[in-house]
């Protein structure tokens, strides 16, 4: 069995983002990035499956972007995957999510996996689409927003998470794509022995332009912060005077203390 | 511009969107024509056409059929839109749709503008505007983003829609009701919620002290629940309860939409968060810019005094 999966790597949802000189993204210096959160449950289902399958399973995973994503692939690896590959794109985020699959289509293509993981969607675009566009693009049923996955016979049952926590269990035959939602699983923490181990799989670098390029089909004009509706009181100093100020506030607007 | 907007229904009933798709094409000064897997029994109000697939014949998870059907209902009525709500129905079916119709498409549209569409980005702290440079687009809306009190009432004028059936390759079995709720934290009068921004498990039972000193419920978002810090009962949002009471306080939580899905009808919001940024801002009457951790007890004693 073959197994693919595919991670991409985003600025820490807590960092303070600047809007780019064209205006067009945020400004990626000075952030710390990772591994997008919906991708670590990815990988950990991946290297699940292997360890239910005695380790048989080979397991590649892939990203886009520039030089900067062998971290979050040296972290698949160190969870359990057995080969990186590193499609090499400096200027991935100009890409749109049908041009971000494209590229995957064509390198999975050559790989005849039989199982696929992504994410549910990116923590910075968000789009919700890159792992379905892949799917139709290798002619592989998909199932979106999965929970739980079981494994048996070459067939797989997952729980789709639907609205207000109720769920759907759909069984597909392998080959099949799946994109990964949070809770699925709880996502390894890397040793240190795996940590080593690590550093001597192979990460394949494959550059961008190796592949036909498509063109996009939609662009970002431009990204900006949200305006603020200015409706709320920010408090701020040291938490004796914020904690006084925030008990006469609910006296005046709350019933609490009455 | 003219919209084909996908309704979806759940065990045999339509789901509370079509408002929402109503308000959309009304705010893009769009014509509509509705599409939906469902029955006669349940159908929503408009003065539109409505292609109706048959859900005994189709089901209501089969997206290769409905992919199939929407493709038909396309190509008779030719839309320059096809308008699907970002659900777990919308987002699964339209990248689908999307491919097949080689159409670009904008995913959780807040807002619409020149033709372009503005979405949400980096957990709602960004916003970006798209703009699609293929003919035909295909559009996910966020939930709550566009809203229409009244739905104006009205009959659909049906047209029956029928594709040959080849068998797809996903079998759906069947529907699992969430779990019983054990805390029922929709008629509590104040919630208290703890985000990741606890840190750890350990710290959780700080916000329950909290939340007893002001006498309401223990919440949380996902990330809490997902780590197995507090029980699922306890999960405020999208995918948990949806709550409206008099105080709800959010102890670092950053506001992602599904959690704000969950809370935003509370009568007055306080959010106590580290990153003065934070999304959850745009919806607290107060946020405390402070760590929980040193915030939080500080806040019990002072409750504390006044007894
Ligand atoms: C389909 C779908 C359904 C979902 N359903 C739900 C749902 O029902 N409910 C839900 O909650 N989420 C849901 N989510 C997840 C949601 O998108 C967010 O990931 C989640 O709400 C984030 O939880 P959080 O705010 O606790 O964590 P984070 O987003 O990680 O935020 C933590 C916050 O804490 C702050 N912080 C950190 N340390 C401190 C400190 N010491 N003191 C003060 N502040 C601190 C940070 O600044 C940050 O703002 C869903 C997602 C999807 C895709
Ligand atoms: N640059 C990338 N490299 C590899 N995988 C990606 C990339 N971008 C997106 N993906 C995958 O597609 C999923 C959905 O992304 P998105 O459509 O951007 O929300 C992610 O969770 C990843 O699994």
């Amino acid at each position: 069995m073959k197994i693919l999966v595919c991670i991409k790597q985003v600025p820490d949802m807590e960092s303070r983002f600047k809007v780019n000189a064209a205006g067009d993204w945020y400004d990626q210096s000075d952030l710390a990035f990772r591994m997008n959160e919906y991708d670590e449950y990815a990988v950990e289902q991946a290297v699940q499956l292997k360890e239910q399958l005695g380790g048989e399973p080979e397991i590649t995973v892939v990203s886009i972007g520039p030089e900067r994503v062998g971290e979050p692939l040296r972290k698949a690896l160190a969870m359990g995957c057995d080969r990186g590959v590193h499609i090499h794109d400096a200027d991935s985020s100009r890409k749109d999510p049908w041009q971000i699959a494209s590229l995957l289509a064509a390198f999975a293509r050559e790989g005849s996996y039989d199982v696929i993981f992504t994410g549910m969607q990116s923590q910075d675009r968000g789009s919700a689409q890159v792992g379905m566009i892949l799917a139709e693009l290798l002619g592989l049923p998909s199932v979106t927003t999965i929970v739980g996955f079981s494994y048996e016979d070459g067939q797989v049952t997952v729980r789709r998470e639907l609205e207000g926590g109720a769920r759907s269990v759909v069984r597909v035959p392998l080959p099949a794509l799946f994109t990964c939602q949070l809770g699925l699983n709880q996502p390894r923490y890397p040793t240190l022995p795996n940590i080593m181990k690590a550093k001597k799989k192979e990460i394949l670098l494959v550059k961008e332009g190796d592949f036909a390029l498509t063109e996009g089909r939609a662009l970002t004009s431009r990204l900006f912060r949200p305006e603020k509706k200015g409706r709320g009181l920010v408090l701020e100093g040291d938490v004796a005077e914020q904690s006084q100020r925030l008990v006469e506030i609910l006296k005046i607007k709350t019933a609490v203390f009455r | 511009m003219k919209f084909l907007l996908v309704a979806e229904s759940r065990d045999g009933k339509l789901c509370d969107v079509s408002h929402e798709l109503l308000a959309f094409a009304a705010e893009a000064g769009a014509e509509y024509a509705y599409f939906q897997v469902g029955s006669e029994e349940s159908l929503p109000c408009c003065d539109a056409t409505l292609y109706l697939a048959d859900r005994e014949r189709y089901g209501e998870y089969s997206p290769d059929l409905h992919k199939e059907l929407i493709l038909a209902a396309v190509e008779w009525e030719q839309p320059d839109a096809v308008v699907f709500m970002h659900s777990s129905y919308g987002w699964d079916l339209a990248p689908r749709v999307a491919v097949a119709l080689q159409a670009a498409q904008v995913s959780e549209v807040v807002a619409i503008n020149d033709g372009e569409y503005e979405v949400g980005c980096c957990n709602g702290k960004m916003r970006r505007s798209v703009k699609p440079t293929t003919p035909r687009v295909v559009l996910t809306l966020q939930s709550g983003a566009f809203n229409q009190k009244e739905v104006s009432g009205g009959t659909p004028q049906i047209v029956p829609l029928e594709i040959e059936k080849a068998g797809g390759q996903i079998d759906f079995i069947g529907y699992e009701e969430a779990e019983k709720k054990s805390v029922d934290l929709t008629r509590a009068d104040i919630v208290v919620s703890a985000g990741r921004g606890v840190g750890k498990k350990e710290n959780v039972p700080l916000i329950a002290d909290l939340a007893r000193a002001l006498g309401g419920e223990l919440g949380g978002s996902r990330p809490v629940v997902d780590a197995g810090w507090l029980d699922h009962s306890h999960q405020v949002g999208t995918t948990g309860q949806v709550v409206s009471p008099k105080l709800y306080m959010a102890c670092g939580i950053s506001g992602a939409i599904q959690h704000v899905a969950g809370m935003k009808r509370s009568e007055f919001v306080v959010a106590i968060n580290k990153d003065r940024d934070a999304p959850i801002g745009e919806i607290a009457d107060v946020l405390v810019v402070a760590d929980v951790m040193q915030f939080v007890p500080a806040l019990i004693a002072r409750i504390g005094q006044q007894a």
